[in-house]
């Protein structure tokens, strides 16, 4: 059974739909990389898997582990093993960051049915974690992002999707605003989780990232549908020749 | 004409009250004149309503309707429930003066522990002794000159020039009565140089419904002095409780005020703040949690008298259900109160479509070189935290608390005893787990 199946996906905002019938299938274990001009619907796709409020879904389904992943909230979705790391992760004033990591690992744990963590061995595994992605202690005492670099907010995100071990992550437009040495650890980050039982799908605009996270399967968006699916080498190939090609195949 | 009637009516019930009171009320000679006139300027003023401008938005001609008789002084078995009370609000280490209905209960309070350099009086015993100062004001309001005939007992706590506290004062105003009223005044007076932690909680203890509580304190923190004054306010939902602070600070001294009201059907908090000395710190923290319908109004008069003052004044407000909130700040910078620096921030959050929210900063500026300003926002809870905090597995409910606690915790954090920011950060998770449970 595939980890994620996107059928015939039709989704509204307001009046105006976005995605016109998308279809995208992901195996365990494989990293797929989305890629499209800026307004094909790439992070519309992403925020339907999430669970963000303001999309209608007209038709098609979306099936995650087999289960009808819509029907859920995005509380339970998160619990079942999906994360979508935020292109612009929102900064939460007086919320401490190790607070926030506690009560999120807690709250997906409870929702499982799992005992909570302790409180040294949940320290014990930030400390960790946080140690290799460069994040220095003082940084989790503060509000969630708040006064952190673009890069910081991003590591971040890997730091949340390395505690919380989801099944599938979504990884949207990980590399805006980031310069090459804070991609390049946002990015090792990425890869030291990659995992026979993990699943990702990696959403760009540009080919870059795709030197260091390197996709198993290359997906082509445009005007809200897959126009076409390859190897890595598909990445290569719109970098020299860029989205235009595919934006007259969708029309 | 209705108008006019319904004032005779009540003034009627008012000359009544006192008259009934005043047999039990302590003081004779000047201290009974002062008495006299203040009840006269209520009985002229009246209650205030929504014409009264300090009043617009907290009408308690509407809202109270009438004052009630005082309280008669607590029997043994009402002393035995105010002390039940007490298990839920005493702070750790703190020495406690227990007031009840208003009147100071000796055998529920810590007066022989008290740190050296400290004295406590009651109210009364130095009404006795004739020192009628200790009920005068220059306030001109109805509700405090209500308190000034009225007031059957208190409070007076004296730190001494130099003292620094090891363990804070806590002032607990306990109800026990239902269906009567009740008036207080305490003083708080810190030396030169002193150093003290002040708590005031009010609780309700079992069986206590409908009361009135008029509570007032005056607060006066001399030079080099440095106070934090808390005040903690859990009356019965049904009640109503009207309070006043009189605050005068002295030259370089610290004062650091901090109320969070989450009881009382209808409430209000009155602080006037007068900074007579120079380059002195004055810090306000405010937090509302309000549900139901709930009414709460924190209104601020800080007279920057003297040059070189700072004021920070921050106000947070959750609201619920029908919850009404209010807020009204004034700054006065006298002509004389050069390189004063006064701010006002205050914010909203509505939970609830029903829910309002009343702002009303007032600046009023007589000096050329100052940096004054005020800020007002109110609104939901952003969508986009939310969203986010779900997205990482926390449930509707906990990801709003979570917020929540965020939005009270700036105000909150001004607290520097960890210890009792612990506790009133308790407080508010309490109010937000019961939210929970609805």
């Amino acid at each position: 059974m595939p980890l994620l199946e996107v059928k015939n996906l039709q989704v509204r905002v307001e009046e105006r739909e976005i995605l016109h019938g998308l279809t995208l299938t992901v195996n365990e274990g494989e990293v797929h990389a989305i890629m499209g001009p800026n307004g094909s619907g790439k992070s519309t796709l992403s925020h339907v898997i999430a669970g963000k409020p303001g999309y209608a879904v007209t038709g098609g389904q979306v099936l995650f582990k087999g289960e009808d992943l819509l029907a859920m909230a995005p509380d339970e979705r998160a619990a079942k093993g999906v994360f979508l790391a935020f292109q612009y992760p929102v900064e939460i004033p007086g919320v401490a960051t190790m607070n926030f990591l506690r009560t999120a690992l807690n709250a997906q744990r409870k929702a499982r049915g799992e005992a909570e963590f302790s409180t040294p061995d949940f320290l014990k595994k930030v400390r960790e974690v946080s140690k290799s992605l460069n994040i220095p202690q003082d940084m989790l005492k503060r509000g969630v992002n708040v006064g952190f670099s673009g890069g910081e907010k991003k590591r971040n995100e890997v730091l949340q999707m390395a505690l919380f071990q989801p099944s599938l992550c979504i990884l949207d437009e990980m590399d805006s605003g980031l310069d090459i040495d804070a991609l390049r650890i946002a990015a090792d980050g990425v890869n030291a989780l990659r995992s026979p039982e993990r699943s990702m799908i990696v959403i760009t605009h540009y080919q870059r990232l795709l030197n260091y996270i390197v996709p198993d399967v290359v997906h082509v968006m445009s005007k809200g549908r897959v126009v076409t699916s390859g190897g890595k080498e598909l990445a290569l190939e719109l970098e020299a020749s860029g989205y235009a090609q595919f934006e007259d195949a969708a029309a | 004409m209705n108008v006019a009637l319904v004032k005779t009516d009540k003034s009627r019930a008012g000359s009544d009250l006192f008259a009934l009171a005043r047999d039990r009320l302590p003081g004779t000679g000047k201290v009974a004149e002062v008495r006299e006139q203040a009840f006269a300027t209520f009985e002229r003023l009246g209650l205030p309503h929504r014409r009264v401008e300090e009043y617009k938005y907290t009408d308690l001609r509407a809202l109270m309707r009438e004052v009630l008789p005082l309280a008669g002084a607590p029997d043994a078995a009402a002393l035995a429930r105010a002390k039940a009370a007490l298990a839920s609000v005493v702070v750790d280490g703190a020495a406690k003066l227990v007031l009840v209905d208003g009147v100071f209960a000796a055998g529920l309070s810590d007066t022989d522990g008290l740190d050296a350099g400290v004295t406590v009086q009651t109210l009364r015993e130095a009404l006795e002794a004739g020192k009628a100062e200790l009920l005068e004001t220059t306030v001109i309001d109805p509700m405090l000159a209500l308190n000034t005939a009225l007031a059957t007992d208190g409070v007076i706590v004296n730190i001494g020039d130099g003292a620094k506290l090891s363990r804070p004062i806590q002032v607990i105003h306990v109800a026990t009565a239902a269906k009567a009223s009740r008036a207080s005044r305490s003083h708080v007076v810190l030396g030169n140089g002193a150093q003290a932690n002040v708590v005031e909680s009010i609780v309700v203890a079992e069986g206590a419904a409908g009361y009135q509580a008029n509570d007032a304190v005056a607060i006066t923190v001399g030079d080099h002095a440095v106070l934090s004054y808390t005040r903690l306010m859990r009356d019965a939902a049904d009640a109503i409780n009207i309070s006043s602070a009189l605050v005068t600070v002295g030259a370089k001294s610290k004062l650091n005020l901090f109320n969070m009201t989450s009881g009382g059907g209808v409430s209000r908090l009155q602080g006037f703040i007068t900074l007579a000395g120079e380059d002195s710190e004055l810090t306000i923290n405010g937090v509302n949690l309000l549900r139901a319908k709930q009414h709460g109004d924190l209104t601020l008069v800080v007279d920057h008298a003297v040059p070189g003052c700072t004021s920070r004044e921050n106000f947070r407000a959750v609201l619920d259900d029908r919850a009404h909130s209010v807020f009204q700040g004034r700054i006065i910078v006298k002509p004389r109160a050069q390189k004063t620096d006064g701010k006002m921030m205050t914010r909203a959050l509505l939970l609830s479509d029903e829910a309002e929210a009343d702002n009303k900063p007032e600046l009023e500026i007589f000096a050329d070189d100052v940096s004054c300003g005020h800020g007002a926002t109110s609104g939901a809870l952003d969508d986009s935290l939310l969203f986010y905090l779900r997205a990482r597995g926390l449930p509707e409910r906990q990801a709003q608390a979570l917020l929540i606690q965020a939005f009270v915790g700036e105000a909150i954090e001004a607290i520097e005893d960890e210890a009792l920011r612990e506790r009133v950060i308790d407080i508010a998770q309490a109010w937000l787990e019961a939210r929970y449970h609805e």
